[in-house]
């Protein structure tokens, strides 16, 4: 336990994955922290990334984080967008008012 | 060694509680408050991990752009907190046991799998652990060589993006008096000057019903 191994870091990440899935399952209403705890979820998965880089002494996973982290700006700039579209349209962002689209 | 060991474990604490912050957090600033606490945390986690370029990036893009972001829409809606949170916790054993079990079964494949991997001789031989290694300049040098391509995809994907968030969020002003450019291009002459026939000199009061009707006649009189 003295020395940091590869093992540290991974759980950090795991504990976090799991703090989201968490979040997931308790805000599903609020769709604004549903985004946040998926931003938290790709945090995790960048941890892990770095943390092999790290130890496997290989900068190929950090070039994937990088694409990682592009692509999660993309994603949520996109989603903030519709999201305030929605609240526009319905005067809300409560995930149970949105069935316009039920059939 | 210790030193680092040290600020692992203080890093670690605080990003665990600000991840656990930002789903239970009743006011949602509060919650992207709390996201940017655990943006800097992982950023100086991966500062441990000897990610310069990456830890610098997170902290330029995720807390001075999106979390901003986030910050400006949350604000900006006027949400009804009270109706959101109810029965926040009824469905907290349920995601209580998922988590648990998620996260006991990542840690015991990754840290059981991973088991004595530090960093070895063999791997600090390599350039990414030897003395005046560069990590901006060794991420530069693959980014801009081996994947060339994947970035120009990332940077149109990032282009895609901006256009379709500024596309979903662009309104019309009502009271704007600004001119549309393609309809007045396609404008022809019959829209704007219609010729109307009439006659000459108005006869009696009774033809005057048939001039528009038969504006020859008018014309003879």
């Amino acid at each position: 336990m003295s020395t940091l191994g590869l093992g540290h870091f991974l759980a950090v990440g795991a504990i976090l994955f799991a703090i989201s899935v968490v979040g997931i399952f308790l805000n599903r209403k609020n769709l604004i922290v549903l985004l946040m705890a998926i931003e938290l979820m790709l945090l995790a998965v960048n941890m892990n990334f770095i943390a092999f880089s790290y130890y496997l002494g290989d900068m190929q996973g950090q070039v994937f984080v990088f694409f990682i982290l592009t692509v999660a700006a993309a994603e949520s700039a996109i989603g903030l967008a519709i999201l305030v579209l929605l609240f526009r349209n319905k005067r809300s962002i409560n995930v149970d008012e949105l069935n316009t689209l039920k059939g | 060694m210790a030193f680092q060991t040290g600020f692992f474990y203080l890093f670690a604490a605080v990003l665990l509680f600000a991840a656990l912050r930002v789903v239970t957090a009743r006011n949602p600033v509060h919650a992207v408050l709390y996201l940017m606490l655990a943006f800097s945390q992982a950023a100086a986690l991966w500062l441990l991990l000897k990610a310069e370029f990456l830890g610098i990036t997170l902290v330029l893009v995720y807390l001075g752009a999106v979390m901003v972001l986030f910050l400006f829409v949350v604000m900006m809606l006027d949400i009804n907190t009270d109706a959101i949170r109810k029965g926040f916790w009824r469905h907290f054993p349920l995601a209580a046991t998922l988590g648990a079990i998620v996260s006991a079964q990542l840690v015991a494949v990754l840290w059981a799998g991973f088991p004595e991997l530090t960093v070895s001789a063999e791997a600090g031989g390599r350039a990414m652990h030897a003395p005046g290694h560069n990590n901006t300049y060794e991420l530069g040098l693959l980014l801009y060589t081996k994947y060339l391509y994947p970035i120009q995809v990332a940077a149109v994907l990032l282009l895609v993006a901006m256009i379709a968030a500024i596309a979903l969020t662009l309104r019309e002003r009502k009271d704007s008096k600004a001119i549309n450019p393609g309809l007045q291009v396609k404008v022809r002459a019959a829209d704007r000057l219609s010729v109307v026939a009439m006659p000459a000199t108005q006869k009696g009061s009774n033809a005057a019903p048939q001039a528009d009707a038969q504006p020859q006649q008018g014309g003879q009189s």
